[in-house]
Formats: C-alpha cells, structure tokens, sequence
C-alpha cells in the first residue's frame, strides 16, 4: 500500500514537470520576445531592450526556467504584464468563482448520468439505450456556445425565466447568485452527461453479466433488489474515474461558458490573458487547470481504494 | 430454419397473418444474410446498411460539397456588404436572412464549410499518424519509453485540449497550419493512449512470439504484424477525434483564435453575431450553430455505426 502511494506520488510530481515544460514552452519560448509584444511594433528599441530587462526575459532559457518554477514552488505565479501586480490574487478570486460554477453542475449531472447510464444498460440494445447513448455522445460533442447560446436563446430571451449573465453583481444573496448560475451550468451538464452515462452503461453491463448477478437472480431475489443492492454497487466504481478526469474537461468548457456569460472565473479570466497577451497570467490559468486535474485524478484513486475492498486487500501486498 | 424466431420479432408478420406483405421469399431472404463470417468485404456492407452511418454520411457528403464547391452554388457572395439591406429577416431574397454588415447568412453558412472541413480532417489525420507510432512503441516496447511517454500522455490530459490549443496559438499566432500542427500534437499523446492499450491486447498472441523468433525486426513486427490487427482500434478512435477537432477549432475560432474575420466561418459568425440575440436577429447566430450541430452529430453517428458493427 505505501509503495503503491509513493509510486503514484512520484508518478504526479513528474507529470506535473511535464506540465510545467508544456506551459513554460507555450507560454515564454514561442510567443518571442515580451517587450516588443506588450509595447507594439512601434516603439523604439531601446525601450523594449529595457522592459525586458526589467522583466527579466532576456537571460538565458535554464535560468528563466529555474527562477520560474522556484517561484511557483514558493506561491509566486508571476507578475502581470497587464496589471504590472501578482497574478496570485486573481487566480485565487477566479478559482473560487469557477468552484461554484463547476460543483453546480456537477451535482446536476452526476445523478442524471448515472441514471441514464443505468437506464440504457437495462435496456441494451433496445431504442431507449440507441436514444441515451447517441443523445448523450452528441450532447458531448456539443460545443458549449452552441449549447449556451439556444439556451439564453430560450430561458432569457423568449421565456425570460432566468437571467442571462452568471454574476447577480454585489451583495446579492445566495439564493440570487444561484439562480443567476443555473443557466451558465447547463452546458456543462451536456458536455458531461454523455461520459458519465456511458461509463455507468458499461459499467452496469458488466455487473448484470457477472456470476453474482446470476445467482441473485437465480435465487429469486427480485429484480430492484439485484439493481440496487447487486448491480449499482459494482457499476458505479469506474464512474467515479471518469467523473474525475472529467474536471479537467469541464474547466475546458469553463473558457466559452464563462465568457458566453460574463463571469468572473478562470476561464474567463484565460480569456482575458489570452486575448492581452498577458502571459504570466496565461500561465498561471493553464497551470492552475492542470494541477486541478491532477489532484481530482488522485483523489479519484484514493477514492476508489477506499470503496473497492478487492482493490485494498491486493494494494496491502504490493 | 429460425423462421419462428422471426415471427417472434415486433413488425414482422404475425403467426395470425404468417405470409405477412411480404410473402414468404422475402423472410426467407432475410434469414440467410445472417452471415456470421466478419471479413472486411462483410464489415463493410453492414456498415453501409445501417441507418446511423447512412445519415451520418449524407449529412457528412453535404458539408464537404459545401466545402469544396461552395463558392460555386452559394447565392450570394459570402464577403458582399449591402448596408442598405443589414439585419433583414429570412426571405424569398435572402433564406437565412442578413448579417450586421448586410452579407447574405445562407452564403456564409455554406462558404463557412470549407476551413472546418480542411482543418480537421489534416489536424486528425497528423494526430493519427503520431499517435500511432507512439502508441505501437509504447505498447511494444513497454519500459522506459513506455513511462516516459506515459507521463506526456497524462500531462497532456491534464489540461483540457482547447485550453492547450489556445495557449499555443495565442503564442504563434492564429493561421491555418498552425490550427492544424497545434491540434495535431496535442491529439498524438491522446490517440497514442488507446494504440497503446490494443498493442497491449496483442502483445502476448502467439503470432507476435513467433515473429519474434524468427528474428523479425521490431520496425516490422510494429507495422507489419501489429498494425493490421490494431487497425480497427485506430479506425474507431480517428473517428471520435475527428468529432474532438470540428469541437475543438470551433470553439477557438467562437473565442477568436481560431479562423479570422471576413473569412465566413461558424464559430467567428456566432462570436460577431451573438450579441443581436437581444435584438431578436435570432438568423444570424441560429442557422450556423446548426451548421455546427449538424456536423458534430453527423461525426457522431458515423463513429457510432463503425463501434457497432466492429464490435458485432
């Protein structure tokens, strides 16, 4: 069980190297020289000579690298090229907004994909489980403004039952800023209802398929009982995977979400960055995003040893 | 015969009325199709008759006439201002009606195919070829490279495709090839990912022990020997990509990264357009989020049809 903790340990803090060697790349080797980019093609050179001294960009890559992650390593993400301060203040406020936003929909979803999952699998092979699987696989592949747009379209628009804009603008009470959120988290819920449902289909395939299933049946238990007790215990372990790895996704679709409806989160505030060429920032998003999805496919992991008493008692070998 | 199990199917005739329509040549018929030999030749024409694939296909063909042939059949210019006629309705003159700037929206809409449609097929295809080659080494090797590699593949999970994609081309600049190499890359690790579990399957067969015997090459018993019999594996996932790329350069071009302005494509006319929603020029925006929906979804069924009758 240790060896198996410190291996995936080991194997984390290596891929989020790699992240870092990604975003430092993306961010500070392409894009060229940052003086010239935030002063425009017609200053003088002398002056971009000098930001960029002051930026420090102009030392040699090894150097930038080192003194950029052991800044990261110390909480200190970067200074803004657009805002000339930290870029952590607003990294933490966006992470906070985007949490909301993101747990809104995963409560939506997660029930309504394991249902329609386990309702397919019930029915396999039948129209319902055809309907479920290409709905939801469509659904997925649905970009969030096509979503986001018939939505405000319908809901705002002609309906106008709810608002349009995700912020309910200060001091507003809970209970606004949620109605002001249900909107914005709808296209979420589409892009994740398609692999949560098709996760918790397989999954339920294989538990109605296996011995155990068999001889509950066959020792006339009824049929809610096998669901229940039998079938979604066993089907539900590998949903919990997909629902972690699918936080990454969902941040993703944070970037067209947030801007559709103007909300101050990380995707937005990507946007922002991206569209300034701002790029401490931009890096930080990005990096933020990955560790996020790192950390949830741990807590996924763990998650499941907890669960899985099969998976523990071969974790205590190892 | 399993002419009774037929019966027993819902729409076929019923044991009342045994001769249904049809006749019984017809049943008959039916029956002995049910070849259960799967060669390519056998795959193929159930592919083709399937509903799913043949809707998916037509809605696919349409796109890409469009794409190519556009400029041709589209009634207007797509890039023609007519300010004296901005923000007109759909009508005998203009179907899908007119943008801000008076440009005829059913031109735009069918011109608006065409960098969609280059992009990610050359994006899914590059993506392919690399992952593929990643992928057969990582499995067929296993080891450190297999580790190493790993870690890209995970690194490269990690941060959502777009939100990658957008930090590559806010640093290069947004163009055509670069959407291309940017997407490409970034699918490589990912497609890779699931060559590398079908090599996995493999790897232990008998045929693989003794092509090893025989002192084959590595190279050749990659491509020659594993590759053929992965090859439904890839077909499936160059498939499910192709739907991640139109997904994916879509939403960089609504966020304006992706194809630039005047150029007509979807994604950019909903991003300039989305705002007259509010003004109740619901045309502008609806008709090429359509176009977008109806392409995800054709990519969809297609994938769909090949998952089933590959795993038939």
């Amino acid at each position: 069980m240790v060896t198996f903790l410190a291996r995936r340990l080991g194997l984390m803090v290596l891929t989020l190297w790699i992240i870092s060697l990604i975003v430092f790349f993306a961010g500070q080797i392409l894009p060229g020289d940052p003086g010239r980019a935030i002063l425009g093609p017609f200053a003088a050179k002398s002056a971009v000579q000098v930001l960029d001294t002051q930026l420090g960009v102009n030392r040699p890559l090894l150097t930038r690298y080192l003194s950029w992650v052991s800044g990261l390593l110390h909480g200190n993400m970067g200074t803004s090229y657009s805002y000339r301060t930290a870029v952590e203040p607003f990294i933490r406020a966006a992470l906070i907004n985007s949490v909301k936003l993101a747990l809104l929909a995963f409560v939506i979803v997660v029930p309504l994909g394991i249902l329609g999952g386990v309702i397919a699998a019930l029915n396999v092979g039948r129209a319902v489980d055809r309907i479920i699987s290409v709905t939801g696989l469509s659904l997925s592949a649905m970009p969030e403004f096509v979503t986001g747009i018939v939505l405000i379209v319908v809901f705002g628009v002609e309906l106008k039952v709810l608002p349009v804009t995700a912020s309910a603008g200060a001091g507003a009470g809970d209970l606004t800023q949620f109605r002001h959120l249900i909107l914005p988290a709808i296209p979420l819920v589409f892009i994740l209802f398609g692999y949560i449902a098709r996760m918790a289909r397989a999954g339920t395939i294989e538990a109605l398929n296996s011995d155990y299933a068999r001889t509950a049946v066959l020792k006339g238990l009824p049929r809610v009982t096998v669901i229940r007790r039998h079938i979604l215990r066993n089907s539900l372990l590998p949903t919990i995977t997909v629902i972690a790895t699918q936080t990454g996704y969902l941040i993703g679709g944070l970037v067209v979400v947030e801007t559709l409806f103007n909300y101050q989160g990380i995707g937005n505030l990507i946007f922002k960055a991206a569209t300034a060429k701002d790029f401490p920032m931009l890096e930080a998003g990005v990096l933020v995003i990955g560790v996020v999805y790192v950390l949830a496919t741990l807590a996924a992991d763990l998650l499941l040893i907890a669960l899985n008493p099969r998976l523990r008692a071969g974790g205590q070998d190892g | 015969m399993a002419e009774s199990h037929f019966l027993d199917e819902p729409g076929l005739p019923s044991p009342a009325d045994p001769l249904g329509p049809l006749g019984p040549e017809a049943a008959a018929v039916a029956v002995t199709v049910a070849v259960p030999v799967m060669r390519g030749q056998t795959r193929w024409r159930l592919l083709l008759r399937r509903p799913t694939f043949g809707v998916g296909a037509g809605i696919l063909l349409f796109w890409v006439i469009c794409a190519i042939f556009g400029h041709a059949f589209a009634p207007d210019n797509p890039l023609a201002q007519q300010l004296l006629s901005a923000n007109a309705a759909p009508s005998g003159s203009h179907w899908f009606g007119t943008d801000p700037l008076g440009r005829d929206v059913l031109s735009r809409v069918i011109v608006g195919a065409r960098d969609i449609l280059v992009i990610t097929p050359l994006a899914t295809v590059l993506g392919t070829i690399g992952g593929t080659a990643l992928g057969l080494a990582m499995g067929y090797f296993g080891g450190a490279i297999d580790l190493i590699a790993g870690r890209l593949v995970e690194a490269v999970l990690a941060i959502p495709a777009v939100i990658i994609a957008f930090l590559f081309v806010v640093a290069l600049g947004p163009s055509t090839t670069t959407l291309i190499i940017v997407i490409g890359l970034i699918f490589t690790p990912l497609i890779a990912r699931t060559v590398r579990a079908a090599v996995l399957t493999e790897r232990n067969l008998d045929y693989l022990s003794s092509a090893r015997l025989l002192g084959e090459n590595p190279v050749r018993i990659m491509f020659g020997e594993i590759l053929p019999n992965v090859m439904p594996a890839i077909l499936v996932e160059f498939t499910v990509r192709l739907g991640y790329a139109v997904f994916t350069v879509a939403t960089l071009s609504f966020l304006g990264f992706g194809v630039q302005p005047p150029t007509p494509d979807w994604g950019a006319d909903i991003a300039a357009n989305y705002s007259g929603l509010l003004a109740g020029y619901w045309w502008q925006t609806l008709f090429p989020a359509l176009a977008i929906a109806s392409l995800v979804t054709a990519v969809n069924l297609i994938t769909d049809a090949i998952e089933q009758v590959l795993n038939a």
